[in-house]
């Protein structure tokens, strides 16, 4: 048995390092205290709000939320708005609706079952909009890009005037953390750009932060639950896998061999 | 199959074991005698058993919500994560279940490398796991297709595309796979067909590789042939059931902790956004568990031979049991093979992380010396160690190495002593 796990302990070491020095030739992304990082990693309610703030104010004028609907809002493990909270958000947008009996489309305030209401009507009017560049859409962008919310943080944070030598097109900017470094969204934040419901004062890293621990929660909205989850799993199994080796242990006793 | 004949106790036991014995069958797994120095290498296959079902039943359910068409498939991921009952569980371990499987797959692979467990009178054994384990590339690489992310669709245009390299006929071949003139809906769609079927017939393909090794019996970490049953074995159940099961619950706890923790680190980030025709990703990477064939096949400069070399890389463990000339099957008593054995094993780990990385410079050339390798390993050191090697002398039963006062013990030193 000792033997075994040397061998094992071996070769997962050396795999180990060699991804941990593959990982270290990247860009140093900004780092800061996630709350949901951990065995017990919960989300930051006021951040989550703070953050739909931020979407709703900024963002999401481009970029659309697709696969997120508005009853989300008010699901355990989200941002937790109050059911009517939630029910005054959706409807103060306009949702497109029908045919109605007549044939014709009609508008009306959104519901708590609409899917958030998309920014563009499709793909091509939002490249005619934005210069030819697609504004991904934000549901799972965290999940989509290499440094994750590290990655998100720091792009939001990282737009500075171009090195010399580099000539920029008309509507591309320069950000150090973006593949390229040219990106064609401007930069979005300044501080005090808007105004928090909760007083919090409205910082260009605050916001980053904010909108960016929105982000995680709209690609993994079941997070928290997957983590409370996972603790209680694996400290069952835990529990299993001892009592499993001592009633192995009483078995192979019968028999005269190591195990 | 064990000699002893098994009678039911009940009278209708006995009626229903005439017709179909499957009594005798439960009997003969619980007696199967099994050598008692098998060490934890030995318990994956039981943790691969686990895995395959595991996959399956995670699949059927995966299979009731997902949406195999080029326009809904990805939406219907979305939806399995967000709205299905424990969708998000469900998902993570059926892909984190994948690259689970495959951990496993090589170690046992490994282990059977290390104990000569492919030669005689395994062989079949060995090659119905090799007919496994290509089964098992075809249908994690298919199940990979599937979210319809970007790497899906490019990592599916990449694979398929080597068909084009077969002269004459290969571009006509890559047109049929696909169903239409690039990889679109009716791909998507039959690789839906094909990722359902293959489990199952990896399952058929298990009951045969378990029932070719309950004829001649397990290998074990001496490598000698034993007497079944003897003081050398223990009965399958309760010793060997136990003890897999322990191994199997640790293995769970590594599962547990990818599947609740970092579900998506074995995955690639572009798999998160929607394929796109037009938009190719900047590295086209496979799944971790096909990089040292992917390197393998980046490291050969003519794409036909690049395929080739790919493909002999896995085929070539087909023929393994007539390449190793050796008469003597564990590593413990063949100090050369076991060193040149540590060597393949870095060798494969150094090609998956070139396989990982771009096929240029540096990497292309260590790619280039670590396939070469591969081949002289199997095709020029296993035939000829076989010969020249001196082994350490084999112990005559598995008790005396552990009894250290047997009376083999003095048999076994008198041998020794002739041999020389």
């Amino acid at each position: 048995m000792k033997n075994f796990f040397r061998t094992l302990f071996l070769i997962t070491l050396i795999i180990g390092i060699s991804l941990k020095s593959n990982a270290a030739e990247k860009v140093e992304y900004l780092k800061t205290d996630w709350s949901f990082k951990g065995l017990f990693g919960k989300f930051d309610r006021g951040a989550l709000q703070r953050g739909y703030q931020v979407y709703t104010e900024v963002c999401s004028s481009c970029h659309s939320m697709k696969y997120l609907s508005y009853r989300n809002l008010a699901e355990k493990g989200g941002p937790e708005f109050s059911v009517e909270q939630a029910k005054a958000i959706a409807a103060s947008f306009e949702v497109t609706d029908g045919p109605n009996a007549d044939g014709e489309m009609f508008t009306r305030p959104g519901k708590l079952s609409d899917k958030f209401v998309m920014p563009y009507e499709n793909v091509k009017a939002a490249q005619a909009a934005n210069g030819g560049a697609y504004p991904p859409d934000m549901s799972v962008l965290v999940k989509a890009r290499g440094g994750g919310v590290d990655y998100i943080y720091s792009l939001l944070q990282g737009y500075e005037d171009p090195p010399s030598g580099v000539i920029l097109d008309d509507g591309v900017y320069y950000n150090k953390y973006m593949y390229g470094n040219k990106i064609k969204m401007s930069n979005q934040l300044s501080d005090g750009l808007i105004e928090y419901g909760d007083g919090t004062e409205a910082t260009v890293q605050q916001m980053s932060k904010d909108v960016t621990t929105f982000l995680m929660w709209t690609a993994e909205p079941h997070l928290e639950t997957r983590h409370q989850m996972g603790f209680k799993a694996i400290i069952y199994l835990i529990i299993l896998t001892v009592l499993v080796y001592f009633s192995m242990k009483r078995i192979w006793s019968r028999v005269e061999t190591e195990i | 199959m064990s000699e002893h004949e098994y009678t039911p106790k009940s009278k209708f036991g006995k009626w229903f074991n005439d017709r179909l014995p499957l009594l005798s069958l439960a009997s003969h797994l619980t007696d199967y005698p099994t050598p008692k120095n098998l060490n934890y290498w030995w318990t994956f296959g039981g943790i691969l058993t686990f895995c395959l079902i595991t996959q399956i039943v995670t699949g059927l359910t995966l299979a009731m919500h997902y949406i195999a068409h080029a326009d809904m498939a990805f939406e219907s991921v979305e939806h399995i994560m967000r709205d299905v009952n424990y969708g998000w569980l469900i998902r993570y371990i059926h892909a984190n279940g994948a690259s689970m499987f495959f951990l496993a797959v090589y170690i046992h692979i490994f282990r059977s490398l290390f104990y000569g467990s492919y030669k005689s009178p395994r062989e079949i054994i060995w090659i119905i796991g090799i007919i496994i384990y290509l089964l098992m590339m075809a249908a994690a690489f298919m199940g990979y297709v599937l979210p319809w992310g970007q790497m899906s669709f490019w990592g599916a245009t990449v694979i398929t595309n080597l068909f084009s390299a077969i002269p004459l006929v290969g571009e006509g071949i890559v047109t049929w796979l696909w169903g239409g003139y690039s990889v679109d809906n009716p791909t998507l769609t039959r690789f839906f067909t094909l990722h359902y079927l293959i489990p199952f017939l990896i399952l058929g393909l298990v009951v045969l590789h378990i029932w070719a090794l309950h004829v001649p019996g397990n290998n074990n970490p001496v490598g000698i042939d034993i007497q079944k049953p003897s003081k050398d074995t223990v009965p399958f159940h309760p010793y060997i059931v136990i003890k897999d099961g322990f191994a199997l619950l640790m293995f769970m706890i590594v599962f547990a902790f990818f599947v609740f923790y970092t579900p998506n680190i074995l995955g690639h980030a572009d798999n998160y956004i929607e394929a796109n025709p037009l938009v190719t990703p900047a590295h086209i990477v496979p799944e971790w568990y096909l990089l040292p064939f992917y390197a393998i096949l980046r490291s050969v400069p003519d794409k036909l031979l690049g395929v080739i070399a790919m493909l002999s890389a896995i085929l070539i463990l087909a023929a393994l049991p007539w390449l190793d000339t050796s008469k003597i099957r564990s590593a413990v008593f063949r100090p050369l093979y076991k060193q040149f054995y540590w060597i393949l094993v870095a060798d494969v780990l150094i090609l998956g992380y070139v396989g990982a990385m771009p096929a240029e410079g540096l990497y292309l050339l260590i790619a280039r010396v670590a396939t070469a390798y591969y081949f002289l390993h199997f095709l020029v050191i296993l035939p000829v160690l076989g010969y020249t090697e001196k082994t350490t002398p084999v112990p005559l039963s598995i008790t005396e190495p552990v009894l250290g006062g047997s009376p083999n013990l003095a048999m076994a030193k008198n041998k020794e002593s002739l041999k020389e």
